[in-house]
């Protein structure tokens, strides 16, 4: 009886500890771990491609401080205010892109940023790579899935307002995100193999097409990732000193700070989007593969929580901004090892820069949310 | 409430397909970085070579180092041409920040001219990457590096920078010698292997420095250095050090020299002077002269046109160039013709009565003194530099002989070890004749070659070289300019010596010396005048050159031209006679008589030469006389 008694009390304390721990801060530690070890490492690497600046790793570290704030007050909310806010959300992000279009701030030749002066000044189209998968799978959770074709007909039209709005920007690489992120939940909804087949089949026939439509700037990357020797001193040149970067890195590496390709600045864009060619030469293979583990594991571990989400929005959502993160790594390390164009894919979590990573980490925040909140929240 | 209770009802299915999906998900995942990191493999494994080569490739830059040029001494180790620091201003813009603000900064300091500032605006922008040094300013005075020592905290990016620049200290008359160097051009590319010039902006234009550019300029060094993608320099990877240029002593005695510049001071002429025995050549002089130092970074348009232009021709190189008629100082090798083809004997005489005609010719073929020398034999004939002897010599002779002996001694080609663009004069002959004129040659033609004048022409150095040959009793000695490269000596016997001239009687040689002799001491010698008080036995041979040369408009010119039809004054000298030390030869452009006026400058010289050793060797004498007589008081004190 005593005994019945204290291990009863025993249990208790036990479940009001992981209460206490994990639960009730609607955390997942192993995504966490994963998360902080790449961040973690990603500054090593930083601290190296920014030639030694420490500004520019504190910059980062202060960055990911405030993004795993953001991530932290997500996780709080549940699922189902995320699914009842899905619907604004997406109105008013869209708003903000119409307005991008008509008073947006120009840069480097595009127009992605909205700025309230003196207050903050971003980029809508980061946004709405969290709020199309959100809106996306708000609607195929309330519809019987599989999805039909009337369905289908619905998610196609959400996602092409949006992703033509910032492709006319012109943001190829996030509206290709945008509208990866939208498709993964198409896909995780159960839309039938034979369907996806025609789909695809339909997308290679349309390539010409997307080729006439294509900026200049973007099919000169086209043309420099099909040759990028025929202009090695012009757009070739990125390419050509990142492969020269991996490539000279080997298998153990030149060893930290001392890739003479990044050192001396012959590699462009080094603590942005090519810092993976900074850590490629520096650490070599190993290096790499390390990283890609870490990567894989996140997304397997990303993949499992969505798959425990206890409802479908969850889910979706979830496993979603799972394979829309996969995309991001496999975007940058195939652009910057010379697999696949240069379009403009910060390696997520590594990459120096701005809004990028805290939506990233928002949408962890939002997966952890579906992976915690169905233990706690009564129905 | 439909779609709710929907999601209730197939919400284990729905699970069930998402679970499906994300293991799908997962092996495409897996698959694609799989292929991520194959494609890692193929860079860093696979192809790793050909990367780690372009990275290298990229990173290394190497950067020739130019070897210090070798120095020039004369034989007494004097310097002739040295390498002298020179101070330059450069700014790195890229260090300099505010580069106007510098700028006048730097006037400031340096209390120049304020329109100064767009000069040196303009030249710090010359250089087109922001890091590398812009010349500003070139040559700084030792004032000047002080300020800028001073005050280099206020001005960022400005530095003070050694370059070694060619300088020649006596610059004046040792030019048309040394030669120059200066900024290597499109033509002396042609002539160079680039890749051991790339460092060097200077190259050996004439003259010496011409002539043993190889040898002074030795050999480039390399560095290879780690540069970034701007292609600034950031460390030394590793170095071969370059050779410097041997340093080159030349038979150049420059007291001698400057002796010859300054008894041809104000006149043009030159003076070339031969050890006979070594051939070595202790003078050439060539005046008037020019400052070669002008000519090392650069002359300016204006000042060269100036010289280029100058009526009397500073540029020139008369000394190994300029062709002259050698007149009458042929006629001891004349003499030596006849002699050997047995055409005279050294008594055989002519009787002059002022003029030679030729066999049916009425037209008298004068001698210089109208009244004629009368009766002559060789001796006086060479003493009293009479012409109608050497007239009837050269007819007897024709001109065939004529030219061929006259080969032996020079004449007609130049024999010179290392004298840049000596001239090879002009020794006129038969073929030659017709080749130029397409004319046949007339036998009055001959006497005038057979006084040296006519078509033949002589340099300097041909002279000079001549009558070493003839101190030398005829043996041959190339002339030559430098004693000693790095450490290898340049000394008889040279590839290419032409056969001595040989004369069937060697006593021969010593009738023509005597001759020549009594040029100087003999009461009817030419040279008489400058032969008193000599305290070694001097040979000389006067020569007086007809100036014929005279384009039709240039006699409508002014006063100044008619000096310019003056003769050429000419002297040929060697001494001591039983041991010559010297051979030389001056011409005086338009001097007048050569036993006038070149005769006291070819004595000044050889007693400059002669004396001193014959002072010291005196000296030894007396001492030794001092000494025998010293053993023999003690031998007779005994």
């Amino acid at each position: 009886m005593m005994m019945d008694y204290w291990q009863r009390v025993y249990r208790r304390s036990r479940r009001q500890y992981q209460r206490l721990s994990w639960r009730t801060l609607h955390l997942d530690p192993w995504l966490l771990l994963a998360l902080l070890t790449i961040v973690a490492g990603g500054l090593i690497v930083l601290y190296s491609a920014g030639g030694e600046s420490t500004y520019l790793v504190e910059a980062q570290a202060l960055r990911f401080a405030a993004a795993l704030l953001i991530m932290l007050l997500i996780a709080q909310f549940s699922p189902r205010t995320m699914q009842r806010f899905a619907w604004f959300f997406y109105v008013v992000v869209t708003l903000m892109l119409v307005a991008v279009d008509v008073i947006g701030t120009h840069a480097m030749g595009a127009q992605r940023w909205l700025t309230i002066p003196g207050v903050i000044r971003f980029q809508p189209s980061e946004l709405m790579k969290l709020a199309m998968p959100m809106t996306i799978a708000a609607y195929l959770s309330r519809r019987v899935l599989p999805p039909g074709w009337l369905d289908l007909l619905v998610c196609l039209l959400l996602m092409g307002i949006p992703v033509g709005l910032i492709a006319n920007q012109p943001d190829l690489g996030t509206s290709m995100l945008v509208t990866a992120s939208a498709v993964f939940v198409i896909l995780l909804a159960g839309l039938s193999w034979r369907f996806i087949a025609v789909c695809v089949g339909l997308g290679v026939a349309a390539m010409p097409l997307l080729w006439f439509n294509m900026h200049q700037y973007q099919r000169q990357r086209v043309l420099t990732f099909l040759n990028p020797e025929s202009d090695p001193l012009g757009t070739g040149w990125n390419i050509i000193q990142s492969k020269t970067a991996i490539g000279s890195g080997g298998i153990h590496g030149k060893g930290w700070m001392q890739g003479t390709q990044s050192q001396l600045e012959f590699l462009p864009e080094r603590h942005t989007d090519f810092i993976v060619a900074v850590l490629a030469e520096e650490f070599g293979l190993i290096g790499m593969a390390v990283l890609m583990s870490c990567y894989l594991l996140l997304i397997w571990r990303g993949l499992y929580m969505a798959s425990q989400a206890h409802d479908t929005f969850g889910r979706l959502l979830g496993g979603s901004l799972v394979l829309t993160f996969f995309v991001y790594v496999f975007v940058n390390v195939g652009m910057v090892s010379g697999v696949l164009p240069v379009v403009g894919v910060p390696l997520p979590l590594i990459s120096y820069g701005g809004t990028a990573s805290v939506t990233l980490m928002a949408g962890f925040g939002m997966l952890m949310a579906v992976f915690t909140h169905h233990k706690t929240t009564p129905r | 409430m439909r779609p709710r209770r929907a999601t209730l009802k197939d919400s284990e299915q729905q699970a069930r397909i998402f679970r499906h999906r994300s293991i799908v998900a997962a092996f495409f995942v897996l698959i694609m970085f799989s292929g991520l990191i194959g494609r890692m493999v193929w860079l860093q494994v696979v192809q790793h070579d050909i990367f780690i080569t372009r990275s290298d490739k990229n990173r290394m830059r190497v950067e020739p180092l130019p070897p210090n040029r070798g120095l020039i001494l004369d034989r007494n180790h004097e310097v002739l041409a040295e390498n002298r620091p020179t101070y330059n201003l450069t700014l790195v813009r890229e260090q300099a920040g505010d580069v106007g603000q510098t700028i006048a900064r730097l006037i400031n300091i340096l209390d120049l001219p304020e329109d100064q500032h767009d000069v040196l605006t303009q030249r710090s922008r010359e250089r087109l990457r922001s890091y590398e040094p812009a010349l500003l300013l070139s040559d700084l005075n030792e004032d000047q590096i002080a300020r800028v020592a001073v005050n280099r905290y206020r001005l960022p990016g400005v530095e003070v920078e050694a370059q070694l620049i060619r300088y020649y200290p006596d610059g004046e008359w040792m030019s048309h010698v040394l030669g120059y160097v200066g900024r290597i051009s499109q033509d002396d590319q042609q002539r160079i292997d680039t890749s051991n010039y790339a460092g060097t902006h200077f190259i050996g234009k004439t003259g010496i420095e011409r002539f043993y550019e190889d040898e002074l300029h030795g050999q480039a060094g390399v560095r290879r250095i780690e540069t970034n993608a701007r292609g600034r320099a950031l460390r030394e990877i590793s170095r071969t050090p370059p050779q410097p240029g041997k340093n080159l002593t030349l038979t150049l005695d420059s007291k001698l020299q400057k002796l010859g510049h300054e008894l041809l001071k104000g006149k043009r002429g030159a003076i070339v002077a031969i050890e006979p025995d070594t051939g070595a050549i202790l003078a050439m002089v060539s005046e008037p002269g020019f400052d070669n130092n002008k000519f090392v970074t650069g002359i300016d348009t204006k000042s060269y046109a100036a010289l280029r232009d100058d009526i009397d021709m500073p540029l020139f190189n008369r000394a190994s160039r300029g062709a002259y008629p050698p007149a009458s100082t042929v006629k001891p090798y004349m003499a030596s013709a006849g002699l050997e083809y047995g055409l005279v004997q050294p008594s055989d005489s002519v009787y002059d009565p002022g003029y030679y005609q030729l066999p049916n010719d009425s037209r008298r073929y004068r001698n210089w003194l109208r009244w004629g020398h009368g009766r002559v034999d060789m001796k006086r004939a060479i003493t009293v530099s009479n012409d109608t002897y050497f007239f009837s010599l050269a007819h007897r002779m024709g001109i065939d002989r004529l030219s061929e002996f006259m080969h032996k001694y020079g004449f007609g080609e130049d024999h010179s070890l290392d004298v840049w663009g000596a001239g090879s004069g002009l020794m006129p002959s038969r073929d030659w004749k017709r080749g130029r004129y397409n004319q046949a040659w007339y036998p009055g033609e001959t006497l005038s070659v057979g006084i040296g004048q006519g078509y033949w022409l002589a340099t300097p150095l041909q002279m000079a070289t001549a009558v070493a040959v003839l101190a030398n009793d005829g043996r041959w000695v190339r002339p030559h300019l430098a004693m000693q490269v790095g450490d290898q000596q340049i000394e008889p016997p040279f590839e290419n010596t032409p056969d001595n001239v040989e004369l069937d009687n060697p006593r021969w040689w010593d009738l023509i010396h005597q001759a020549m002799e009594n040029v100087m001491v003999g009461g009817e010698g030419s040279g008489r005048a400058s032969g008193r008080n000599l305290q070694y036995r001097m040979a000389g041979k006067s020569g007086t050159a007809q100036v014929f040369t005279l384009g039709q408009k240039e006699k409508y010119n002014a006063a100044e031209l008619e000096e310019r039809l003056h003769d050429h004054a000419l002297f040929t000298a060697y001494g001591p006679v039983d041991d010559p030390k010297i051979a030389l030869a001056v011409i005086i452009e338009n001097g007048g008589g050569g036993s006038k006026v070149a005769a006291p400058i070819a004595r000044e010289m050889l007693d400059a030469w002669i004396l001193p050793g014959l002072k010291s060797s005196e000296e030894a004498q007396r001492h030794a006389r001092q000494n025998e007589s010293a053993a023999q008081q003690i031998v007779t004190g005994d």
